[in-house]
């Protein structure tokens, strides 16, 4: 069974790779698992998303861990580290 | 009402009125004894350069529901009655007001320290992010490092910028 997952882009990430996509993946996959096949895809994905590159991530609208398992329909937010306030 | 209530927490691209704020936490409750509050305003350079403009983008949903968070975690820690939270986005200029906190409670010391505490939160977990115009071109703004420092001096270890 895959799992069909909304991903968003915020900021810096957004202007190099739009709003975000939809990606079907399988189940179990995790945060960091995801974040690994958008890079697996290349050019500016593998860019901007490159292990070592500070990259924050959110599952449904809440900060996640790379370990945070995936549920179908769920919202994957990846971008820069915050500077509010 | 307590203005928990009445929505503690609010996103907007207007300005705020720091005496209408402070008013109506008065009000809502007598037995406020101590109203702390802080305003975070666009300077007009940063990292050595001069800043002309500024644009604040956001998360809707995960920045209200993060900030809630925050709320909720500072009336744990501390004996405080009443919150507000003003955070604007979109377009700004230097001078202008970017953020307001408030916090009442009985005496000063929670007030205080609830307001500092919110402040230290929202700027490394709340999904916001700078973008400042300058002569060389608009930049996205760096997360600080003494930021995450500030965060843990409450005992919550959450990196942003390392």
């Amino acid at each position: 069974m895959s799992l069909r997952i909304q991903v968003r882009y915020f900021a810096s990430l957004r202007e190099a790779l739009g709003a975000g996509e939809v990606l079907h993946v399988p189940a179990g996959t995790t945060v960091g698992a995801l974040r690994d096949q958008l890079v697996a895809q290349g050019g500016e994905h593998a860019r901007c998303l490159a292990r070592g590159r500070a990259v924050r991530s959110a599952l449904d609208q809440a900060m996640a861990d790379d370990g945070a398992p995936l549920r179908d329909g769920a919202e994957v937010a990846f971008f820069p580290p915050v500077t509010g306030g | 009402m307590s203005s928990l209530a009445r929505g503690a927490v609010t996103i907007q691209q207007a300005d705020f009125d720091l005496g209408a704020e402070v008013a109506a936490l008065r009000d809502a409750d007598g037995q406020a004894g101590a109203v702390a509050s802080f305003v975070g305003i666009v300077r007009d350079r940063n990292d050595g350069t001069t800043v002309s403009a500024m644009e604040l983008e956001h998360y809707p949903g995960m920045t209200e529901r993060a900030i809630d968070g925050m709320v909720a975690e500072a009336r744990r820690r501390f004996e405080i009655r009443g919150v507000r939270v003003i955070h604007r986005v979109g377009a700004l200029r230097p001078g202008d007001q970017i953020v307001l906190v408030a916090v009442t409670s009985a005496h000063r010391h929670d007030a205080f320290q609830a307001c500092e505490f919110l402040m230290d939160y929202l700027k490394t977990q709340a999904p916001f992010w700078k973008k400042e115009t300058t002569p060389d071109g608009a930049r996205w703004v760096d997360a600080r490092v003494a930021d995450d420092a500030a965060l843990a001096r409450w005992g919550l270890q959450m990196d942003n910028a390392g």
